[in-house]
């Protein structure tokens, strides 16, 4: 079993950052939502409220680390420009979804959606991040801003959730590949 | 954190929400930055090219340093203006949802092609 080393940064990429903040979003909606909204008082230990604060300054990584690799470590691979006179396409991602009228929507509406809407999950969670935290639960008597903290944490989700279903389209049908290969295990013959 | 406690029960904000604002606002504007930037690179080959901050990738090392760098300025000039105030947020909340709101349209191929 072996791996190349551009599939296992797309794997880090999409499955190691970008799902697990899609992951730890729904989580984090879920929280939010019910920390703003709730009528009666929550009660919640010191230990309780650390937790949040690290689960936020978390989400906070992932989103940044998702969007650094994949802008400036996945991004340089897919749009390489393949020598004149290329015919095999697979080394190319950008050019092999291109070459054909089939694919070449993942391209010209996937990516170039999914390279720009994916900033905003960064910037709208480590906002969120910092109002919750700076605000704790005094949150509560800030009824218009818990509603915009609520909106961006939102408008995160989707724009992570957009980027990542079309990551995953594009990688299907042109995936990232090549570099060193990475030798995951000896198979055996049954 | 129990000084936030008790405030809180009290229904009476312990902290101004200026520097909330801020922070919601200077998002809006990172984000339709980023849009915009997007945008005029797309379409404008000059402002393309002035966007390649590193080769590899393009206009998109432009894009995003530049929407970054100026969201964290005005979250600092907003935050160091605002953080002992108390802003009139509903207006800046609304503002900020609508520079998302049009950040996400300006980044929706389809629409950007209709410039």
């Amino acid at each position: 079993m072996e791996i190349t080393a551009r599939a296992l940064w797309t794997l880090l990429h999409g499955l190691g950052f970008g799902a697990l903040y899609l992951l730890a979003c729904s989580g984090a909606l879920v929280q939010i939502y019910r920390f703003t909204t709730s009528a009666a008082p929550l009660e919640s230990t010191p230990g309780q409220e650390r937790f949040l604060r690290f689960y936020l300054c978390a989400m906070c990584v992932l989103a940044w680390a998702a969007v650094l690799t994949g802008a400036y470590v996945i991004y340089r691979w897919y749009r390489a420009t393949p020598p004149p006179g290329t015919t095999d396409l697979s080394m190319f991602p950008q050019h092999l979804l291109m070459s054909s009228p089939t694919t070449i929507g993942w391209h010209s509406l996937g990516m170039e959606w999914k390279e720009h809407v994916a900033w905003f999950a960064p910037i709208s969670i480590t906002m969120v991040a910092f109002v919750l935290i700076r605000y704790g639960r005094d949150l509560k008597n800030h009824q218009q801003l818990r509603a915009a903290v609520l909106s961006f944490a939102v408008v995160s989700f989707v724009s992570a959730g957009i980027a990542g279903f079309f990551g995953a389209m594009i990688n299907k049908y042109a995936p990232v590949q090549g570099g060193p290969t990475i030798q995951l295990s000896q198979g055996g013959e049954k | 954190m129990s000084t936030l406690n008790n405030a809180a029960s009290l229904n009476a904000p312990a902290l101004t929400n200026g520097s909330g604002a801020a922070a919601i606002l200077a998002a809006g504007i990172g984000s339709f930055t980023l849009a915009v930037l997007a945008c005029a690179g797309d379409k404008v080959a000059a402002i393309k090219n002035s966007l390649i901050f590193y080769k590899p990738t393009g206009p998109l090392s432009g894009v995003t340093t530049t929407a970054i760098l100026i969201w964290l300025v005005a979250w600092g000039i907003l935050e160091w203006r605002w953080r002992n105030s108390t802003v009139g947020v509903g207006r800046i909340c609304v503002m900020s949802l609508a520079l998302l709101g049009l950040s996400l349209m300006l980044t929706f191929p389809p629409v950007v092609d209709l410039f």
